[in-house]
C-alpha cells in the first residue's frame, strides 16, 4: 500500500499502564523470538527507577511480563536491546548503565558499566553486536567492545562535546556513532581505519543548517542514508547520511549534508522522532501530539522534501518522550509519557 | 492564584536576607504578580523573576523553587515556562536554558542535597504573614 496515496489514521490499540512515575524511554525486541518464543516485546524505563517489560500474550494484547527493580537507585532514562534480542542496556540517573541477559524466561544484571562522573542519559548497541555506547552529563561519550563472557571493555572516552549528551546512536549498518547535545550540535564519530582509535569526524552546528538549540533525538532510517534530528528548537532536521554507506575506508570520511527541515509542526521541544522500516517518520513533543510525516515522491531534480501526513493532538494528557516503530510490524507505534503510560497505535489507511 | 504562589520564602544563604526574618519572593520583588501569564485555555504559564543582584548565584535555586511549587500546585496539564527578567543577571541565557530543560530538572531534583533546600524553601514555616 502506497502510504502517499491514501488518508490515514493513527488508531490507539491500547493503553500501557503501570508505571509509578513518567516513562522516559521505549525499546521493542528486534528478535524477540529469541526470548522464549514471544512474538513482541517492549520495554520501557521510567522515572520510578524501573524498566517493565511488555510482551505479547495469545490475546495480541501487551502484558507487563517482568519488572526490573532494585537495581538504578535513581531514573532509568534509557534502555536498548541487542540485535540478537537476548541482551537489554539500562541507562540511569545513578551514572551506571547495566546489562541485562534474558536467562531460562527471566532476565539477570550481568554487568554494571561505571564510569560516567554523572547522569548517563542514553545507550546504543551497535548492529554489528562489537560495541555498545553510553552518554552523560559529563560532556563525554564512551564506547564499550562487548567481550565474550559478559565482560565489556572500555575502548573510548569522546570528549568534544561542550555540554551534556543526550542521546547516542549507532548507524544501522556500520559502526559510525552519532552523538546529540544541550550544547545543540551533533558529531558524527568514526575509528580510524589504521589506528582504533575513535575520533569526530563531523560537527553539524548552527552555522552548517544544525540546530538552534538542545537536540534531544536522532534516528536513522532503515537504509541508513537518512538521519533525522528533533530539538528544543522545535524543528526536525533531515540529513544525508548515505556516504556512510557508499565509501570505503581509504577515502576518509565524507561529510554529511543538511536536506530539509521541518518547522511549525510542533508547539514544544521535540524530544524524540523515529524512521519506521516503510520510511514514516514519528515524531513526539512536549505538546503532547504525536505527528508523522513521509517524503513527499516525485521531485527528481529538487532536494527531496518531506511532508506531514498527520498530526495526532492530544496523543497523551503530558508530553511525549519517545516514539519507537515496532521493527516487526512496521505499522505499529509505541509512545511513551510523562503521564506515565505507555500508547500502542496502529496507522491505518482510511477510504 | 498568584498571591499563593507568589509566597515561596527563601531562607538559606540568600546573603541579602537576615536568615531570622524570611522574605516572601514578593516581598523581595523577585516575582509579582505582572510577572506571571496564565492562558487556562492553552494550558500555559509563563513566570518570569527578577534575581535581587545581577550575579545572584541564587538565581537557579529561586527558578527551580518556582518551577517545583507551580508543580505540586497546578494541575498536570499546564506547561510551564520559567524564565529570568531580560537585562537583570549576566548569564540568563544559561540560566534560562536550565531552568527549562525538563530532563537537567528532574536531575537536580534527585539530588538528595539540592531537594532538602528546595523542600526548606518552599515549606510552610517559612512563610510570613503579615
Amino acid at each position: 500500500m502506497e502510504l502517499l496515496d491514501s488518508n490515514v489514521d493513527l488508531k490507539e490499540l491500547q493503553k500501557l499502564q503501570g508505571h509509578a512515575d513518567r516513562v522516559w524511554g521505549l525499546a521493542w525486541n528486534p528478535a524477540p523470538h529469541n526470548c522464549g518464543g514471544a512474538s513482541a516485546m517492549l520495554a520501557s524505563c521510567s522515572g520510578d527507577k524501573t524498566l517493565r517489560i511488555w510482551q505479547m500474550g495469545p490475546t495480541h494484547r501487551l502484558d507487563c511480563s517482568t519488572i526490573l527493580e532494585d537495581t538504578h537507585t535513581r531514573t532509568v532514562r534509557s534502555c536498548a536491546w541487542s540485535p540478537c534480542g537476548k541482551f537489554l542496556a539500562t541507562a540511569s540517573f545513578d551514572s551506571t548503565t547495566a546489562i541485562w541477559k534474558y536467562v531460562g524466561g527471566d532476565f539477570e544484571c550481568v554487568a554494571t558499566l561505571e564510569g560516567h562522573e554523572n547522569e548517563v542519559k542514553s545507550v546504543t548497541w551497535s548492529s554489528s553486536g562489537t560495541f555498545l555506547a553510553t552518554c552523560s552529563r559529563d560532556k563525554t561519550v564512551w564506547i564499550w567492545e562487548v567481550q565474550p563472557g559478559d565482560e565489556y571493555d572500555c575502548v573510548a572516552v569522546l570528549q568534544g562535546h561542550s555540554q551534556d549528551v543526550k542521546m547516542v546512536q549507532w548507524h544501522p549498518l556500520v559502526d559510525v556513532l552519532v552523538s546529540v547535545s544541550y550544547d545543540n550540535s551533533i558529531k558524527v564519530w568514526a575509528e580510524d581505519g589504521d589506528s582504533d582509535d575513535w575520533h569526530c569526524v563531523q560537527t553539524l552546528n548552527e552555522g552548517s543548517s544544525g540546530h538552534a538549540s538542545t537536540v534531544w533525538s536522532v534516528a536513522f532510517n532503515s537504509s541508513g542514508d537518512r538521519m533525522v534530528t528533533s530539538s528544543d528548537d522545535l524543528t526536525l532536521k533531515i540529513w544525508d547520511t548515505s556516504s556512510a554507506i557508499s565509501q570505503t575506508d581509504t577515502e576518509g570520511f565524507a561529510s554529511w549534508r543538511h536536506l530539509c527541515t521541518l518547522s511549525g509542526y510542533h508547539g514544544r521541544t521535540i524530544f524524540s522522532a523515529h524512521w519506521s522500516s516503510e520510511g514514516i517518520i514519528a515524531s513526539g513533543a512536549g505538546d503532547d501530539a504525536l505527528c508523522l510525516f513521509v517524503e513527499e515522491k516525485g521531485n527528481s531534480i529538487e532536494e527531496p522534501s518531506y511532508r506531514l501526513l498527520l498530526k495526532k493532538e492530544k496523543a497523551h494528557d503530558m508530553d511525549i518522550n519517545s516514539v519507537r516503530w515496532n521493527p516487526k510490524d512496521q505499522r505499529i507505534l509505541a509512545s511513551a509519557s510523562d503521564d506515565g503510560t505507555i500508547k500502542i497505535w496502529e496507522v491505518r489507511e482510511i477510504s | 492564584m498568584t498571591s499563593g504562589l507568589c509566597n515561596v520564602c527563601l531562607r538559606n544563604s540568600l546573603p541579602f536576607v537576615d536568615p531570622e526574618h524570611p522574605y516572601s519572593l514578593e516581598e523581595l520583588k523577585v516575582v509579582s504578580e505582572d510577572s506571571i501569564e496564565v492562558d487556562d485555555k492553552l494550558s500555559h504559564v509563563r513566570v518570569v523573576f527578577t534575581p535581587t543582584v545581577e550575579h545572584c548565584s541564587m538565581a537557579t535555586i529561586i527558578g527551580l523553587c518556582i518551577r517545583v511549587k507551580l508543580m505540586r500546585s497546578l494541575p498536570s496539564r499546564f506547561k510551564v515556562d520559567i524564565l529570568v527578567a531580560p537585562g537583570t543577571h549576566e548569564t540568563e541565557a544559561s540560566i534560562n536554558k536550565q531552568l527549562n530543560d525538563k530532563e537537567r530538572v528532574a536531575a537536580a531534583l534527585e539530588n538528595p542535597n539540592l531537594l532538602e533546600i528546595v523542600e526548606e524553601c518552599l515549606s510552610p514555616s517559612f512563610q510570613t504573614w503579615t
